[in-house]
């Protein structure tokens, strides 16, 4: 008997996607994450733009995590003119990035994925009888975008991010009206992370590669060598040299492998398995008090891994805003000059990779942007492929939304993922 | 149990963007739930899985047409709703993505994709008004989430939703801030763009970048002088209007003056 569980339009997720599992008997034979979003080729517009111009165009790439395309796009650029921001500036740029990720990780959370553990078609309905919950998480987000706002002057595509630094820094009055609700919505996610580490989690693993930044002596952001749980522990610059994208003709978006060894999982998971020694106290208690520690190879529990990052963003935001005296400058300068640089952050989703060639009078020559839902996609799909027996033997329905769920647990930013995917080849080497 | 009127129906549709603008409605977290109780949430893929069938009594259109089905969806979205109101820059005038129009196309899909026959797309990228009829639109490259609240609860109480149309200047004195041009020299460009952020790159101390497109009026030329005395070089006017409204006529033409004089002296030197 062929069966299809097939999703046309892949619902609480950023973007348009779709989903095609066929079946031959009780066996998958074939599985399609497509990617339907249309192209908008940005790393073809870039080419000949300022590089002050690169942090508000590259922002416009993705609504739900412009910070982290501004923060990469920063520092590519500072490290191609030989520029390096510290001290205060780098603290304000990881509060900036904390905003984010509380904001990002409450909306995919509460709205996007808590629903599906619940049974709810979304935050609204699940609302109906677990109001505190989504109040909370609202709060929660609000709190995260109150910091985006602040410091970026709005929560959507911030104005306030230049290379170097800032165009204007914040007073600590701005930064310390902040406090009260951060305090809040602190005690809320330690709440929130006990209420969600109840949730009923498939009974899923898989022996996933785990790709993150590591950095000397912090939870990463900005900066860090690329590590990976099978061994592989690279410079930024190196990436090239250990990564491959391959286009599918299914799929606007390009699919990331390890070179010789296949697909990768990045975002919270990874970063959590990765680096829970570079939590903080608060946050690593409060993992430890539920018992989610690594290694944690249930793509599901993804869930409590953001959760962890939002106690984890939300400790370090108050301790950044107590210990902030404005500094002289709000930018460092620079000067153009022909070179190549890379910068590599982490999103809310996970490592997104960015490398521009600058000519002579500062504009660009080339641009190369690897967006984390494009590196997660082939290991989407190979979650799919190990899910499939289980969905052949469940209801239908049923089977489409835990399908769907399995996608989710991503959390894909499908806008992300297809606007740029530059790829010279199409190789398996 | 008192009998209560049926509530609209909201829907929110999705084509060429960023999710931004849409996200804009999820970001409203004070007024959400009391949103939810207003309206029943028809349609709206990125937060539910809920899609109740047309129609829709206001759909939210956010991003721009190109591709050949997304042309054809955008007048089934239309046939569907009493009221259609477009959201942002990519809805309004094409968005960033409207830079391919006056590039070739098939050159940008080779930079960006290895194999670029799997790619359909459209040789431009268009506002949602070019297609089909558009009642209301809200500007920004992010929408303000409180002008969509307004327009919102302007159409849910059955007023006609008032959308000021003059200029950034205006808000900024509004706002009492010193003039980022006048007392600092920092090319800027408020004068001629749509009010709605209020102000918010001269408050940050910098130059209004025009991503909520023109204002109703605008005087480029005017602004030109202004922009060349605080040191912008005629390439860097014509990139400063060639970002996420570069489509929007009064913008276009701006940049297309700025291209003219450049080739012109390009010719006398070569």
């Amino acid at each position: 008997m062929a069966r299809t569980i097939k999703v046309d339009y892949l619902a609480r997720v950023e973007g348009e996607g779709a989903l095609t599992i066929r079946f031959k008997g009780d066996k998958p034979s074939a599985v399609e994450l497509r990617i339907f979003e249309p192209p908008r080729f940005f790393e073809a517009f870039l080419r000949g733009r300022a590089y002050q111009e690169v942090p508000d165009i590259v922002a416009r790439i993705c609504g739900i995590c412009p910070v982290a395309y501004q923060m990469s796009a920063c520092h590519a650029i500072e490290d191609a003119l030989g520029i390096r921001t510290d001290g205060t500036l780098r603290a304000l740029r990881r509060l900036l990035y904390c905003g984010e990720w509380i904001e990002s990780h409450g909306l995919h959370v509460f709205m996007l994925h808590a629903p599906d553990f619940l049974g709810y078609e979304d935050a609204i309905a699940m609302a109906k009888d677990h109001r505190e919950w989504v109040v909370r998480g609202l709060g929660i987000k609000k709190a995260g975008n109150a910091i985006v706002a602040a410091l970026g002057g709005r929560e959507i595509h911030p104005i306030n991010v230049k290379v170097g630094g800032f165009y204007r820094v914040p007073t600590r009055a701005e930064l310390s009206a902040l406090l009260p609700a951060l305090e809040t919505a602190l005690g809320d996610a330690e709440m929130c992370l006990a209420w969600a580490a109840r949730f009923d989690f498939p009974a899923f693993e898989r022996d996933y590669e785990y790709v993150a930044l590591r950095h000397a002596d912090e939870y990463p952001f900005c900066e860090g060598r690329i590590v990976s749980n099978k061994g592989l522990d690279i410079d930024l610059h190196a990436y090239e040299e250990h990564f491959a994208e391959l286009q599918v003709p299914h799929s606007t978006a390009l699919h990331s492998v390890v070179r010789g060894r296949g697909d990768y999982q990045c975002g919270p998971l990874a970063r959590f398995n990765l680096n829970f020694d570079r939590l903080g106290e608060r946050a690593r208690d409060a993992a430890e008090r539920v018992e989610f520690v690594p290694p944690c190879h249930n793509t599901y529990k993804s869930l409590l891994a953001r959760m962890v990052e939002i106690i984890q963003a939300l400790d370090e935001a108050i301790r950044i805003i107590h210990g902030y005296a404005p500094p002289d400058a709000p930018a460092i300068a620079a000067a153009p000059r022909r070179a190549t640089g890379y910068g590599c952050t982490e999103a809310p989703r996970g490592m997104l990779w960015h490398k521009y060639t600058l000519d002579e009078a500062g504009l660009v020559e080339d641009a190369r942007i690897v967006p984390p839902t494009s590196q997660n996609q082939k290991c989407i799909e190979q979650d799919l492929w190990q899910l499939a027996p289980t969905l052949a033997a469940m209801p239908h329905a049923a089977a489409t939304r835990r399908a769907e769920q399995a996608v989710r647990n991503f959390d894909p930013c499908i806008s992300c993922s297809t606007h740029f995917l530059r790829l010279a080849i199409e190789r398996e080497d | 149990m008192p009998t209560r009127k049926k509530r609209p129906k909201l829907a929110v549709f999705k084509f060429a963007s960023c999710d931004g603008c849409q996200l804009s409605l999820l970001d409203c977290e004070d007024e959400l739930l009391l949103l939810a109780d207003a309206v029943r949430i028809a349609s709206f893929a990125e937060a539910s899985s809920r899609v109740l069938r047309g129609p829709y009594d206001i759909s939210l259109v956010e991003g721009s047409i190109t591709t050949p089905h997304d042309a054809e969806r955008i007048r089934e979205v239309r046939a569907q709703s009493r009221v259609l109101v477009t959201i942002g820059a990519c809805a309004t005038s094409g968005g960033v993505q409207a830079l391919r129009n006056f590039r070739d196309v098939k050159e940008f899909a080779r930079v960006v994709y290895a194999r670029p026959e799997y790619i359909d797309t459209l040789a431009t990228s268009t506002p949602i008004a070019d297609h089909v009829k558009v009642d209301y639109e809200l500007r920004g490259c992010p929408i303000d989430k409180r002008q969509l609240l307004a327009v919102l609860s302007a159409l849910l109480s059955g007023r006609t939703p008032s959308i000021a149309s003059h200029s950034v200047c205006m808000q900024c004195k509004l706002r009492g801030n010193v003039c980022v041009m006048v007392a600092h020299g920092t090319p800027c460009l408020g004068p001629v763009t749509h009010a709605g952020c209020g102000a918010l790159c001269p408050t940050y101390h910098r130059g209004c970048y025009g991503c909520f497109g023109p204002a109703e009026t605008t005087n480029t030329g005017g602004l030109e002088w202004a922009l060349v005395a605080a040191g912008a070089s005629q390439e860097d006017i014509a990139r400063t209007y060639a970002t996420f409204n570069t489509a929007a006529p009064p913008f276009r033409r701006a940049q297309e003056e700025q291209l003219v004089q450049i080739r012109l002296k390009e010719g006398r030197r070569g």
